[in-house]
């Protein structure tokens, strides 16, 4: 995102755009990292309703909606989605919190 | 336009004009001496003089709070303090400016505690002079009037919009009954006007929803405060013009300072607030005797014109600075370092020392003044002197 001179800004500093987090890349200080694991996964969306921050990518053209992975820009390492991510209908959980190597 | 010729104290005056400005909100806190004002003005809220919202509430930091929200929807809001109210709205006071609210707040000036005291000294505004507020100060009752009337004028103005101060001084001026002129309603609602809500920003606008008051990091912070500073920069071209509209209609003609029998002077005081109306009197009598002195009083003190200050003060030999408040281990009272640092580059530039007067209510009275002017006669012919002194302490 491109930084705005002082003669461009709003007054007071308000924001006039409803929604504007995605402008705002804020994934780059997370310690653990979700790893999504697509066999196990059964597309509920509960990773991408509880995400605090718009880093669950999902594809939404098709017949039904389908996760299609992380977007580590805004991703911070919470672990929400694994947490909420349901092991129960494979057995094994989608989403798995790791150590970030980066 | 005929006005009408009425006694009043101060704090009656400033509820008058205020009421006359109809403003649509005010949250308001007791505190001496302040307190009198919000009295007379809950009074024609209660007598139905006026329609304006009153929220009674539990401290001043939520008084400017409530400003704040309230000035953020687009409604004229204002409040009143004085000394400890103002420092315990601190935080919220920075807020109001650095979002561009334009509020508008007597600051009924009295000393900081402690220890604990009512009267009256500039402590409690110079201490919040880089809030970011336009700071106006005035002599006496009428300019307080005249100030509360035409406040609204310049806070609103779609260039400016930033909250103003007024200062005036505790008991002096706030509970002293002076004759004035006050405009009839009518002509004060004329000359204020109604609130231009498409100005500014509205939080009650839902087709254009905002955010207000955002997280603001290293990435935008400076930016911010940049923008603040050149409103600021903005806010004297139309101080002037409201001043020049109001002295067209009532013939008090008002500037950025006031400048006193300075033509010829060699001496010339400096002052703020209700010691310039003492020292006029002074410099009345000195001038009987042939003592070249003169006063510049600073009605605009944030944002401090220096240039035009620079100017005034070129032709004179000594000036003296008072400043009735204290700048704990800093060098020299606020106003005189202001003025001093204003005067820097000119290329031959008066002498100039500070006087540091009144604390915590202390009577500033001719006698005072006089040996003041003494001591700036005494600097003219050679003496040296300490560059920050006192008047009227025991030592």
């Amino acid at each position: 995102m491109s930084l705005i001179p002082t003669s461009s800004l709003n007054e007071g500093g308000i924001i006039t755009e409803a929604g504007n987090a995605a402008a705002f890349k804020t994934g780059d200080w997370r310690s653990n990292v979700p790893q999504w694991v697509p066999e196990n996964c059964i597309h509920c969306m509960f990773c991408w309703i509880y995400c605090p921050d718009s880093a669950v990518a999902i594809d939404n053209t098709g017949e039904k909606t389908v996760m299609t992975g992380f977007v580590f820009e805004h991703c911070k390492g919470c672990g929400i989605c694994a947490q909420h991510c349901p092991p129960a209908a494979k057995g094994k959980a989608a989403i798995v919190m790791v150590r970030d190597e980066k | 336009m005929k006005q009408i010729y009425v006694g009043l104290t101060g704090n009656e005056a400033v509820a008058t004009a205020f009421k006359q400005a109809r403003p649509h909100v005010a949250p308001a806190f007791p505190i001496t001496p302040q307190t009198e004002m919000m009295h007379k003005f809950a009074d024609f809220v209660a007598d139905g003089a006026v329609d304006t919202e009153m929220i009674l509430v539990e401290s001043e930091h939520s008084a400017m709070s409530a400003a704040i929200g309230s000035a953020a929807t687009g409604a004229r809001t204002f409040t009143a303090t004085s000394s400890a109210g103002f420092a315990l709205m601190w935080e919220v006071v920075y807020i109001a400016a650095s979002l561009r609210l334009p509020i508008c707040m007597p600051v009924v000036n009295r000393a900081l505690s402690g220890n604990i005291n009512i009267h009256n000294d500039h402590s409690d505004a110079m201490g919040g002079r880089d809030a970011g507020w336009i700071q106006l100060w005035c002599e006496n009752t009428q300019e307080a009037y005249d100030h509360a009337l035409m406040c609204w004028r310049i806070a609103e103005h779609k260039d400016v919009c930033l909250p103003v101060m007024i200062n005036y001084d505790g008991f002096i001026i706030s509970h002293t009954s002076e004759s004035l002129h006050i405009l009839p309603d009518e002509d004060a609602w004329k000359f204020v006007g109604p609130k231009d809500l498409k100005t500014g920003y509205s939080l009650l606008d839902v087709d254009h929803p905002i955010t207000v008051g955002p997280l603001d990091l290293t990435d935008y912070y400076f930016e911010h405060k940049i923008s603040q500073i050149e409103a600021l920069k903005r806010a004297p071209q139309h101080i002037a013009e409201v001043y020049k509209e109001f002295g067209a209609l009532t013939g008090r003609h008002y500037s950025f300072f006031e400048e006193y029998r300075t033509d010829d002077a060699d001496l010339v005081i400096v002052a703020l607030g209700s010691t310039a109306g003492t020292a006029k009197d002074v410099i009345d009598a000195q001038r009987e005797k042939g003592v070249k002195v003169g006063l510049l009083k600073i009605h605009m003190f944030r944002p401090f014109p220096a240039a035009e200050l620079a100017k005034a003060l070129s032709k004179a030999k000594v000036v003296g600075v008072m400043d009735k408040s204290a700048s704990f281990g800093g060098w020299g009272g606020p106003l005189f370092n202001e003025i001093r640092s204003a005067l820097y580059d000119l290329p031959a530039r008066p002498k100039i020392h500070n006087w540091i007067y009144g604390l915590g209510g202390r009577d500033t009275d001719t006698k005072q003044i006089v040996a003041l002017i003494e001591q700036l006669q005494a600097i003219a012919k050679g003496r040296e002197a300490e560059t920050v002194n006192l008047l009227g302490v025991r030592l």
